[in-house]
């Protein structure tokens, strides 16, 4: 045979086939696809958004090639003229950075805060041009201004202001307006800023004396490196600066979001894996199904390499449609999601930017590749097998089960457990569960690889015990001695169910657990009846000693605790640490803190130790543990605290300490408090209490919550965070149903023939359709049971490996057998009426032509 | 388009409106920001705020030495302005120009933030090379404070960065530039007393009483100190004129700008002319002033001074044309002042949006050499109408 004819020959049959089979190959494609899809959507989100966020963070330190800051929110300026007067400093520019609370209620703004930049014009616009303000043509000096603010036009929009209204904002109790001046030189699409004059900044927000930071350009030829060592050198015995690179920067902010980075791209990949699967059950079943056709090609010539290639290039176009349509489809779920949900899909992770689409050919390439990739992976064992085959036993009919019999060999499924075994005890790689992923994934492949033999085994085990009960059903005998001895056709189809109920179970048993940790916890740290603040968030929040006083005497209160809550930056890579400072009754701070173990009680305190209790990440990004002395650079000279407890912290994965209110107050002069608990008498309603603080003279700008109101809108976001989460495990579990659908119908329609003999012996229609409900319905059962066991395991590495891993929090185990149950029920219910379904096709036909059919 | 290009040089805007809202001699460079402040005050009339109470230029107050060198906050502007000529040793000569002006901004006083930027501190320097055909300049700006920027009201003590001009108690003055292209090094020593300008140091600018300055002049400053010029060091000697002059209220609005020359002369005698002009260039206001060795002072008013164009240069980077070379009579003398290059212009409109013409000039009086001096052509740019 030609070259020649031998391609048209290898294009008609893979025609042939993927005519009669649209469905199975339809299934393998949209399975590629919406694994490639995925994938490349969320990195392209996850890229946009994180391009953008660190552009907007760096567009605000413009050219400097160092920044001086401290440990705390602010530095004391009188570094300031030390540092401009450096001999090699050829321009040092002031800063004062602050996230400034709105009063406006607006629902859409609700607690959220405007970044404004406090700027000393002369400096600014040599370091960072592009921030300055834009005055009216009459009004120049609106740059010094005493009342003045420049928006970004997107901090305008958002506000509802233009040039010439006057902006409210919260300081305290208090607002402050101030007119808005005109907008800015230049400020990212998206980007929310303000920027005023530096002295107006300190006046208004009531921070005379501090900056934030003061950034730093070297004369030309400095050499950086020996600069930064010497000034490092001569700032170090007061311990109160950070010295840090511009990078350092970007640095930190890609530390903020790499942990949800990371494990939203995993997730992706998770579709993409059961996509492989779906694809080597295709192709292995569509393999078996024309072992006679292959055989046949082989006697008339087709060489071994041929047929090889021939499956393989099966597998390549599916590869290569299914790829190109997953690259669309994710562009075009990456734009929409973009626009609808924002760069950090509701996550909150990158708030006050709008970041812009790219597309971005490269990692296209990349998907692409990988998309073809595992669809060659997943037809390289069905094209080996096929290529292997020797052609004459191939021809024979009943052969399609011994051709899948080296799937039964179980060692290199239970290689896979071991490894991924001993997986779960290698320590994290660049603080990411890198290990703990990989013995996910090994779990998830010795399982599949287990399951030919383990069926075997099973279903051979049951079939011996109904055979020997004398009132066996012939239907139910039948089916499982089918499912008995040839097992492996089933297998493959149960393959697909496996790993995509393995995967919901271990998500569904990771999120209910973080969620009733997180229920549990806010309970514990919500303890009092109403809780009072200025503003949610921002740097301006604060009540002051006589409005705390007021506040107290307020009739109908059993006891207030107040809370001052401020940011610490003790690793200037690293996100900011949050520092709590509180009440805490030091023999039992269990009652304050939802302590995870034991703690120092007082009598083992070191005298004129002062205690801090830590949360848990400072342990694993610290190095903090029970009962070591540490430096806290929070008072001048620093001083140094014992750790006296471990608490758990859901709400700041950064990591949180915190302290009793009288040691931070002694040691600081910070005499602020962010917010009050209260705790009613008996009998007085909440009510009441918030009408009688509405009339202090402050009454206005204060914000009450109830504890239950608080709880909610957490969990809501909790919610949120998951919800690409949910969206995910929906996909797999859609591939997974295609599949059963796909495998089951092809199995039947492969079964025509043994359909035809069983009708031949005396079944009735009805009973072989039975037959196949109670073959598709145990097969699923025991895909389920086993998703069950392994999707437990892999649940237990998610719980216990990987999330304390990257977010540096443990949780309770624990089971949502409810909705586990429902939609396991619902997997079998769907798997038998998809069997009986594809089933009533291949039974309807002629029985003595479907037997014929065979020789 | 506009505002886009406007928006890019922040500073640029004040252009148009340098020569309408004009101070006096010298504050070309600081136009722009006196300009913005009146427009700002009279506009905004906001009256929450503690506004700065500035003090009238008022006639009678005699200048009292030493305190009269130091700097007056009270007043809205203020400058210590230095010219002069300078030989190297190969005899050739060299013009530079030593600015530093104090501007009292709106501010809130009450803003006890240390950064409140009460006073701007801004300086302007140039060093006019025939060689090389065109002026060298660079200039500075800050917010007064932190020790970095600032004056003092017991002498003359003007920093900027590592830019400063200081009086020593026997009254030399000591002056470093750090600029970007070259550096001056000087002390000047005086050599005579000050020359209070018209009435005892009460200078009229216009026909409104509060339309003045108090105004005195150090002619005859011996020069010495250095020039560095591209990592290159030469030793200079010359002569300079001081300016100090403070006020509050500003031109009459009908002013463009305004010709001046400060020279000092070969015999002693020290000659101080301006015209102030209208926008058809007609005379707004006129004075001179000549100090014989002597003490003898000679004062002409409005109507004994004019100024006659001779010889016009024109600048292709700003499209204006100056009158480099001027006539001016004072009474019957006449004086002809010729540039020592014609292109002395100052193109700051990437920083300050200040445009002048400040350069080194030699006199003759009735056709014979007479001495030295600095003459200044302010209110000349034309907006670029492409």
């Amino acid at each position: 045979m030609s070259w020649r004819n031998k391609s048209m020959l290898a294009r008609w049959l893979l025609s042939g086939e993927w005519q009669a089979h649209r469905v199975q190959s339809g299934v393998a494609v949209i399975a590629i696809a919406l694994g490639v899809a995925l994938g490349f959507a969320i990195h392209l989100i996850n890229t946009a958004a994180f391009n953008e966020f660190s552009a907007a963070a760096r567009s605000l330190s413009g050219e400097s090639d160092l920044e001086v800051r401290g440990p705390q929110a602010t530095i004391d300026e009188s570094i300031y003229p030390l540092l401009a007067e450096q001999e090699d400093v050829e321009l040092a520019n002031p800063v004062l950075e602050l996230d400034v609370a709105l009063p406006n209620h607006s629902k859409e703004r609700k607690d959220a805060t405007l970044k404004i930049l406090g700027l000393d014009i002369f400096r600014a616009s040599v370091m960072a041009p592009d921030l300055i303000g834009i005055p009216a043509e009459d009004k120049l000096f609106d740059v010094l201004a005493d009342d003045a603010i420049f928006l970004s036009p997107a901090a305008m929009e958002w506000l509802g202001v233009k040039q010439g209204d006057t902006l409210n904002l919260s300081v305290g109790t208090r607002k402050v307006a101030l007119r808005v001046a005109g907008g800015l030189r230049r400020a990212r699409a998206g980007q929310r800023i303000g920027v005023m004059d530096i002295a107006t900044a300190q006046w208004r927000f009531h921070r005379l004396g501090q900056l934030s930071r003061v950034e730093l350009k070297l004369l030309p030829g400095t050499d950086k490196a020996a600069f930064k060592a010497q000034l490092e050198q001569e700032l170090e015995p007061q311990n109160q600066y950070l010295v840090a690179e511009p990078t350092t920067r970007e640095t930190r902010v890609a530390n903020m979001s790499r942990a949800y980075r990371v494990n939203l791209n995993v997730l992706a990949m998770v579709a993409l894996f059961t996509g492989t699967f779906l694809v080597f059950s295709t192709q292995a079943l569509s393999i078996v199904r024309r072992r006679h056709q292959f055989a046949l090609l082989r006697v008339l010539g087709f060489t071994r390499k041929q047929m090889l290639g021939q499956v393989l290039w099966e597998g390549a176009i599916l590869g290569c449609v299914g790829s190109l349509l997953g690259l669309t489809l994710g562009y075009a779920t990456a734009t929409s999601a973009l626009h609808y949900f924002g760069g950090d899909l509701g996550g909150g992770f990158f708030p006050g930017i709008k970041p812009v689409m790219h597309f971005d050919p490269v990692a296209a390439m990349v998907f692409f590749i990988l998309g073809v990739g595992i669809t060659l992976l997943g037809s390289a064992a069905p094209a080996w097998e096929a290529a292997r085959a020797l052609p004459a036993p191939a021809l024979k009919s009943g052969s399609e089960d011994t051709a899948l019999a080296k799937l039964e060999n179980p060692w290199p499924g239970l290689l896979f457990l071991a490894s991924g075994i001993l997986f779960t005890r290698l320590p994290p790689i660049f603080d990411l569960p890198i290990f703990g992923y990989l013995a996910v994934a090994q779990l998830l492949t010795g399982g599949i690889i287990l399951m030919p033999p383990l069926s075997a085994l099973i279903f051979t085990a049951v079939f011996r015990m109904v055979q020997h009960a004398s009132h066996a059903r012939p239907v139910l005998t039948t089916a499982l001695a089918r499912l008995a001895n040839a097992p492996n056709q089933a297998a493959i189809a149960l393959g697909g169910i496996l790993a995509s109920f393995t995967l919901m179970v271990a998500m569904a048993i990771m999120v209910a657990s973080f969620r009733v940790s997180v229920d549990d916890w806010l309970r514990h740290i919500l303890p009092a009846d109403l809780y009072v603040e200025t503003a949610a968030s921002g740097d301006t929040r604060g009540l002051t000693p006589d409005e705390m006083k007021a506040l107290a005497e307020t009739p109908g209160l059993v006891r207030v605790d107040f809370f001052r809550s401020s940011k610490l930056m003790l690793d200037p890579s690293r996100p900011n640490i949050t520092l709590i400072a509180r009440p805490i009754d030091i023999s039992e701070p269990g009652n304050t803190l939802p302590l995870t173990g034991e703690s120092i009680p007082v009598a083992q305190l070191p005298k004129g130790a002062i205690p801090i209790w830590v949360s848990e990440p400072m342990m694993d990004l610290y190095g903090y543990t029970l009962g070591k002395h540490v430096t806290l650079p929070i008072a001048i000279p620093a001083r140094t605290f014992i750790v006296a407890g471990v608490w758990r912290d859901y709400g700041r994965q950064f990591g949180a300490i915190q302290m009793r209110l009288a040691d931070y107050q002694a040691l600081t002069d910070d005499q602020l408090v962010n917010d009050a608990a209260l705790w009613l008498e008996q009998g007085v309603a909440p009510e009441q209490v918030i009408e009688s603080m509405r009339q202090l003279p402050f009454g206005n700008a204060l914000k009450f919550s109830d504890p239950g109101q608080i709880r909610a809108l957490s969990l809501n976001i909790f919610d949120r965070s998951f919800a690409v989460t949910y969206l995910l495990e929906g996909v797999a579990i859609i591939i997974g149903l295609l599949g059963v659908a796909a495998s089951f119908s092809a199995q039947a329609l492969a079964r025509i023939k043994e359909f035809g003999m069983l009708r031949h012996i005396g079944m009735t229609r009805r009973q072989i359709l039975g037959m196949l409900a109670i073959e598709g319905g145990l097969l699923t059962a025991l895909g389920v049971l086993l998703g069950f066991v392994l999707g437990g395991c892999i649940s237990l590495i998610l719980v216990f490996i990987v999330n304390p891993q990257s977010f540096h929090w443990t949780m309770q185990l624990s089971l949502p057998w409810e909705s586990l149950l429902s939609v396991a029920l619902t997997l079998m219910f769907l798997a038998a009426f998809t069997a009986v379904a594809s089933g009533r096709h291949a039974v309807s036909g002629n029985p003595e032509r479907a037997v014929r059919e065979d020789w | 388009m506009r505002a886009v290009k406007r928006n890019t040089e922040y500073f640029t805007c004040f252009r148009k409106q340098e020569g309408c809202h004009a101070g006096f001699k010298g504050l070309a460079g600081t136009a722009f920001l006196v300009a913005a402040l009146f427009l700002a005050f009279f506009t905004t009339g906001r009256v929450l705020a503690e506004r700065p109470q500035l003090s009238p230029v008022v006639r009678n107050v005699p200048l009292v030495f030493p305190r009269d060198f130091g700097a007056h906050p009270s007043f809205r502007n203020e400058w210590w302005y230095v010219t002069g000529w300078l030989e190297t040793p190969e005899k050739e000569p060299l013009g530079f120009q030593i600015t530093f002006f104090r501007v009292a901004t709106e501010h809130d006083r009450a803003n006890p933030s240390r950064f409140a930027p009460r006073d701007l501190i801004i300086a302007h320097a140039a060093l006019s090379d025939p060689a090389a055909g065109k002026l060298l300049h660079d200039q500075k700006s800050a917010r007064d404070g932190f020790g970095l920027a600032y004056t003092t009201e017991d002498n003359t003590n003007v920093k900027l960065g590592d830019w400063f001009m200081v009086r020593e108690e026997n009254g030399r003055y000591q002056t470093r530039i750090k600029a970007d292209h070259f550096r001056l090094d000087f002390s000047l020593t005086p050599a005579q007393s000050p020359m209070l300008q018209d009435l005892n140091g009460f200078s009229r600018k216009g026909l409104h009483p509060e339309q003045a300055s108090y105004y005195y002049s150090e002619p005859h400053l011996q020069v010495s100190g250095k020039v560095t010029r591209d990592g290159e060091e030469i030793a200079v000697k010359g002569i300079a004129w001081l300016d100090h002059e403070w006020s509050t209220a500003y031109l009459d609005p009908k002013a463009v700008g305004w010709d001046w020359v400060g020279a000092n002369l070969d015999d002693g005698s020290a000659l101080m002319a301006f015209q102030i002009r209208g926008k058809d260039g007609s005379k707004v206001w006129a004075y001179a002033g000549i100090r014989e060795p002597s003490g003898q002072f000679t004062r002409f008013e409005p109507d004994q001074v004019s100024f006659e164009p001779q010889r016009t240069w024109h600048s292709t980077r700003t499209n204006t044309t100056y009158p480099v070379k001027i006539r001016i009579r004072t009474g019957t003398t006449v004086w002809v002042l010729t540039p020592l290059m014609d292109d002395q212009e100052l193109d700051s409109r990437q920083s300050t949006g200040a445009v002048y013409w400040e350069g080194a000039v030699t006199v003759t009086r009735d056709g014979e050499p007479a001495g030295r001096g600095y003459l200044e052509l302010t209110g000349y740019v034309e907006a670029l109408n492409l």
